[in-house]
């Protein structure tokens, strides 16, 4: 059912076996019939690991949605209140509670926090007179959530505001406490390494949570050889820039949530012979994308430039592998042609997908507009006029483009530049709040707590000394066949991905100098072994990191760590973890406030 | 041989049962423990004696006394009960003594007469006292049920986890049922009790009437219930003398039997031995007893574990003997040795007699790390027997946050537990902990405290975003945060206040805290806000419409829509909307009013800052291509070609393209050419470039 969880290097199906079992057991624990109450943010993530047929199977016939006053008719025995640990949903829950008393004590209720119980909550519940109301009170550590054979996320929305910007680091421990599930079920990792304070702080917890837990030898053979935990404060610039690659611009233009897009559905039509384009569907098209499906796992980390010519190529293998039913004669052959019938269909429907996917997607980058934004972006990131104020921005807000496009721009701008001269940043600001509104006064001033957005102190900028140490600007970058990472965003590098590589080979040490300059410690920690679960590699054998980003990963990222793990003298294969996967304008927009 | 068979009687076919003395007791009890409320622990466990219990007939005066003696009759404890009449007593799985109250207050000894807590069994108790009580044993632990003296009753599946469920009335009832019993089925505890002829079951949702198969007729009364150890079965014993045995689902019969005997029994039991497929009850008279059973059929019990076994030795404090039997069936230390040497830790907290440097460490030395062991239970044994000292002491070796925090708030330690919930990263903790000191401190000690952790001061400052938006403000206010002020006051203008001065007031708050945070930029922003928020008022006065809350640009363009051009220029001049910015934004208004004539006017006004292109652009978004051309003469040569092919004007632009000699701008009107019309033209570039070639 998740066979693309086990593809990768390491089994990931074992993590979601694992909390399958969690989630069935807490079921059973209500004997009878259940109605599941979802607090709504909950539904996308728990797609990912269990579906409806599942909750049948243990008794759950209703669901709803969790909102004020009287919860819907149930005719069940068992009412469960899925829910973060909020304290706006204990409030909700309560009214829930307390009107359905007034029907009668006819039901049982529970409730499961995703991903801890929280004694807040439960004492804000007794304050409203409804603890004692449930049976069973537990909670769903589902911290890391499986997306594919290589990719764990947090799906946690707020992970980055709270720990840059609000000093909470909630979400930090759940992150430890996740990576404390994966040591229980792939061994305990031996060396952490990591950059920021963020990263700090993770790898103090697991330290502590491993002594809470002194009495349980992990005997499971390490899985992982290495963990590298990275702030994202450590690379704010990346996020920032668009992204390239097909996956990328996917996410980009249509937004991918919880492994799923919604396109618009006029390229999707089903083209019938004689039928004059009428009855067009109005329900957006959607698609699951994963490693699940061989064309997808194929190009979603390609260069979109490179797309068409897969495309291509493989619209010409399937054509041929249907043109071949005229060469089957005999009845064996007839046999073994409509044997590959479904698999050959199945990729028809999926390239049919793709080829429509990659022309809406052309419609965009092929734009004056997406042209000159990008060619303003990979100005920036290569240094050139970095300093003034640029007059495409200042068109983009004369014609009111959308905000958050403005915000990425002058955002990247201000990175680029370490910072924009007090002038340049005033009159962004100014140009900002006169065109779009006062009240985003606090998204600009949220913006420069975060770093993102700063006046450039001590007149110095150290981004050109990045940029050359680390190699993030490549002119001859390979699209098609790409020999670096840059590829991912046509010419830059990213940073991120750029410390992972060279944390592998040849060690931090190199470039100590740069390591000082971006924010937050760079640490290294050892997890000692037990002898006899000691790993002596073979020759060849690559070893696997572990890479964990605090703060979100964009899927342009995770593309040049995946294009890492396959060189074939790359010496390390990735899986990559995150608190959210996102992209530069979902990210802005976590930031942004809205006073009405 | 025939010694061993002589004194077994015969039950059926194949089961015998006889009496035999197993060993005679150590006690020196004989006629009194009629007059003792009795119970013993299942598995062979203590017995628990209340002597003089509390009588209704008797002088106060005689103090009932509580003795405990082990299965064989050793006494283990006695003492003088000073609390209030007790209805029942039993012993939970744990081997503690539930000493059930009269009002419905549960107090819990250990096997040693050791007091361990109490727990009341609620309100509706209390006010209609406890007419009777049962203890009773299921996979959760063990429950007490509870008749109150309004006929009903309450439930606890769990006492060890207190969860109180009243049980639905049952209709008609006007005396005390003339028996009861609990049952478990699914997993959950229902009653079952006779009213006359009747039978009734309560669950936690409903009363039902309920009949047994198969029962012989004429009973009036049911005059006892026993319902078998693992719950299957049940008998019960009718004003007839007639006995019906069953499953406890009451769906099938397994036999009857009619003793002839009218007389209520004091007791009745079933009675079996592990593994035997034999079943069978014991019903007791005065001076009677009797054996009734029936055919065969499998029955499994569950034998007591090791690890019931070595509970037991601990409970009668024979450490050494446990610790050397886990070594020697080789139990885990998790399993066995550490939680003995736990047991161990938490007798030796109670020897007053020690120091509390003296235990702390005595117990450090034995336990060390030893896996499994955890420190706060013992702490809160310590803190328990009145130690605080020592138990904080003994905290200090617990690795677990989570442990530490909660028995450091119940010792009133507050400010350490602050400090144990930081350092583990735990933020539900801090939270916690930081309400905890909210109640506890004056509001000055809670904001020094918080003042000096800085990790639970922001912790705090976003719970008051959410829940307390005034202590946010004194919060900033005394770390004189103007910024944080600043945003504060501008949050409020939009969200607390609805007339505009209120809103005007705020922002001036607003601008104030930026002055004093040295913030120029948003001091000055927000006095201009002020300001636009004013204008926009009167606007709405004057001109009606909506402008208040719109950006300065938006109400520039609303204002140029409504035809008020003037008050536009006003308003831009007053706020310095810069040049460019103000081009693009007219020309946006014209072309949407399509006031192409005053579009032009404005064009020829003076040299346009943002050149002409945008026009031409703006005018083909509208579809006047006539309009457009206007403009495209006037483009500049560096946006020619773009403006030219714009309008259509493949021709020209090619014209202008190798005029430019430029290779972009041949390319680019290549690609524009389409079909035959533009051939010619596609014709022409390919010799410009050719010619450039050969050069």
């Amino acid at each position: 059912m998740a066979a693309h969880l086990s593809y990768g290097r390491v089994n990931l199906n074992v993590l979601r076996e694992a909390v399958r079992r969690e989630l069935r057991e807490f079921l059973d624990k209500c004997a009878g019939s259940k109605a599941i109450v979802w607090d709504e943010y909950l539904t996308g993530p728990f797609g990912l690991i269990a579906q409806y047929s599942l909750l049948k199977e243990h008794e759950v016939e209703k669901m709803f949605t969790l909102k004020g006053s009287r919860l819907p008719a149930a005719d069940v025995k068992n009412i469960i209140f899925f829910v973060r640990p909020r304290l706006e949903l204990m409030d909700i829950i309560a009214e829930n509670v307390l009107s359905e008393d007034r029907r009668g004590p006819t039901r049982d209720f529970h409730i499961l926090f995703v991903p801890r119980r929280s004694l807040l909550c439960e004492q804000r519940l007794k304050d409203l007179g409804v603890l004692g109301s449930f049976i069973h009170r537990e909670e769903y550590s589902l911290d890391l959530i499986p997306f594919d054979g290589d990719l764990l996320s947090m799906e946690s929305e707020g992970a980055f505001k709270e720990c840059y910007l609000e000093s909470d680091q909630t979400s930090l421990y759940h992150a430890a406490k996740g990576l404390m599930t994966l040591q229980a079920l792939y061994g305990t990792i031996p060396q952490i390494f990591g950059k920021g304070e963020c990263a700090r702080q993770v790898a103090n917890m697991m330290i502590r949570m491993k002594r809470e837990f002194t009495g349980s030898q992990n005997s499971i053979f390490p899985v992982f050889d290495n963990l590298l935990l990275l702030d994202r404060n450590v690379d704010l610039l990346t996020p920032l820039a668009t992204q390239l690659t097909y996956e990328g611009l996917i996410d980009e233009i249509y937004g991918i949530q919880n492994s799923y897009v919604k396109l618009p559905p006029e390229k999707f039509a089903p083209k019938k012979q004689g039928d004059g384009g009428k009855d067009l569907p109005t329900e957006a098209k959607k698609l699951q994308l994963n490693s699940a499906e061989e064309l997808y796992a194929e190009i979603r980390d390609k260069n979109f430039n490179a797309v068409g010519s897969v495309l291509s190529k493989r619209a010409k293998v399937i054509s041929a592998a249907f043109e071949e039913r005229h060469n089957a004669k005999t009845v064996g052959e007839i046999k073994q042609f409509v044997s590959q019938l479904p698999h050959m269909q199945a990729a028809r429907g999926s390239l049919a997908n793709h080829t429509s996917i990659a022309e809406l997607i052309k419609d965009v980058t092929t734009s004056e507009d997406f042209f000159d934004k990008l060619t303003v972006e990979q100005e920036f990131m290569s240094g050139v006029d970095t300093d003034k104020v640029n007059s495409y921005i200042e068109d983009c807000i004369a014609q009111k483009h959308p905000l958050i496009k403005v915000l990425r721009l002058v955002c990247l701008q201000s990175v680029c530049n370490s910072g924009l001269k007090q002038k340049v940043l005033d009159y962004y600001k100014r140009e900002i709040l006169q065109t779009y509104g006062y009240e985003h006064i606090l998204t600009l001033y949220n913006l420069e707590k975060a770093g993102l957005l700063k006046p450039q102190t001590g007149g110095r900028n150290n981004y050109p000394t990045i940029r050359k140490t680390l190699r993030l600007w490549m002119d001859d970058v390979n699209e098609q066949n790409p020999t670096d990472i840059s590829y991912v965003y046509s010419g830059y590098a990213p940073l991120s991905v750029r410390l992972a590589q060279l944390l592998s080979r040849p060690g931090w040490r190199s470039i100590e100098e740069v390591l000082r300059i971006l924010p937050g410690p760079h640490f290294e920690e050892r997890q000692p072994l037990p002898t006899g679960l000691q790993k002596k590699r073979q020759p060849g054998e690559n070893r696997v990191t572990l890479i964990f980003f605090l703060g979100g990963v964009t899927f342009a990222e995770i593309a040049a760590l995946r294009f890492l793990s396959q060189l074939e003298d790359g010496g390390t294969e990735y899986v990559i973890a995150t608190t959210k996967l996102m992209n530069g304008s979902s990210w802005i927009e976590s930031l942004m406030e809205k006073p009405f | 041989m025939d010694c061993y068979t002589a004194n077994w009687n015969p039950l059926g076919d194949s089961a015998f049962y006889r009496k035999y003395e197993l060993y005679s007791m150590d006690w020196d009890l004989k006629e009194e423990l009629r007059d003792c409320l009795v119970a013993a622990a299942p598995y062979g466990g203590p017995i628990a004696l209340l002597r003089n219990p509390w009588r209704k007939e008797k002088a106060t005066s005689i103090r009932p006394v509580l003795e405990i003696y082990s299965a064989s009759g050793l006494p283990l404890a006695s003492l003088l009960w000073k609390s209030g009449p007790v209805v029942s007593l039993g012993w939970s799985a744990e081997e503690e003594l539930l000493c059930v109250q009269e009002d419905g207050v549960v107090l819990v000894y250990g096997l040693h007469g050791d007091f361990r807590r109490h727990f009341s069994m609620g309100n509706e108790v209390l006010q209609n006292r406890v007419l009777d009580a049962r203890i009773f044993h299921t996979e959760f632990g063990s429950g007490l049920a509870i008749l109150t003296g309004a006929h009903r009753f309450t439930l606890s599946a769990n006492v060890g986890d207190l969860k109180l469920r009243r049980m639905p009335e049952v209709p008609g009832l006007q005396s005390a049922p003339s028996c009861w019993t609990t049952l478990c089925q699914d997993r959950v505890a229902h009653i079952l009790l006779a009213v006359g002829p009747d039978l009734y079951l309560l669950d936690h949702a409903a009363c039902s009437a309920v009949t047994l198969p198969g029962l012989a007729l004429g009973v009036s009364s049911f005059l006892q219930m026993a319902v078998s150890f693992t719950y299957r079965h049940l008998a019960l014993f009718t004003d007839t003398g007639y006995i019906w045995m069953g499953t406890s689902s009451l769906k099938e019969k397994l036999c009857e039997f009619n003793c002839n005997i009218r007389a209520p029994p004091k007791q009745m039991v079933w009675c079996s031995r592990p593994r035997s497929k034999e079943r069978a009850v014991v019903v007791a008279w005065e001076r009677r007893l009797m054996v009734v059973g029936d055919a065969p059929e499998s029955i499994q019990y569950k034998q007591l574990t090791i690890q019931v076994l070595l509970d037991r030795l601990v409970l009668r404090r024979l450490y050494p003997l446990a610790i050397q039997i886990c070594e020697y069936l080789r139990l885990p230390e998790v399993q066995g040795v550490s939680r003995i040497l736990a047991h161990w830790a938490c007798y030796k907290v109670q020897q007053k007699d020690v120091s509390d440097e003296d235990v702390a460490r005595a117990i450090n030395q034995k336990l060390g790390d030893t896996p499994g062991v955890s420190y706060s239970d013992i702490a809160a044994r310590a803190y328990g027997c009145g130690r605080t000292e020592l138990a904080i002491k003994l905290l200090e070796y617990e690795p677990r946050s989570g442990e530490q925090v909660p028995l450091l708030l119940k010792m009133k330690r507050s400010k350490l537990a602050l400090s144990k919930a930081i350092e583990s990263g735990d933020t539900d903790l801090v939270f916690t902990v930081l309400l905890h000191l909210k109640n506890e401190l004056n509001r000055g000690d809670f904001f020094m405290t918080l003042r000096n952790q800085p990790m639970a001061l922001s912790l705090y400052r976003q719970f008051c975003k959410h829940q307390e938006l005034e202590t946010l403000k004194d919060l900033y206010n005394q770390d004189d945060n103007h910024q944080e002020l600043g945003s504060f006051h501008i949050r409020a203008s939009y969200a607390a206040e609805e007339r505009i001065e209120g809103r005007v007031a705020a922002l001036q708050t607003a601008a104030d805290a930026f002055y004093k945070a040295k913030n120029e930029f948003a001091a000055k922003a927000t006095e201009d806000q002020m300001r636009l928020l004013r204008l926009q008022r009167r606007l709405e006065d004057e001109l009606g419409g909506h402008f208040v809350d719109l950006s300065l640009h938006d109400t520039v363009t609303t204002l140029i829509l409504g035809g008020h051009s003037k008050r536009a220029e006003q308003l831009a001049r007053d706020f310095r909307i810069p040049d460019k910015r103000l081009w693009w934004l007219k020309l946006t208004a014209l072309a949407d009013l399509e006031d192409w004539e005053e579009l032009e006017k404005f064009s020829k006004s003076k040299k346009s800052p943002i050149g002409y292109l945008p026009f031409v652009e703006i005018c083909m978004k509208q579809h006047n291509k006539y309009e457009a051309k206007k403009y495209a003469s006037r483009v500049g040569p560096e946006q020619k070609v773009k403006a030219l092919l714009l309008v259509g004007d493949v021709a020209q632009a090619a014209d202008v393209a190798i005029e430019h000699r430029n290779e972009a701008e041949l390319s680019l009107v290549l690609s524009h050419c389409t079909g035959a019309t533009d051939g010619a033209t596609a014709d022409k570039i390919q010799r410009a470039r050719a010619q450039a070639q050969k050069k």
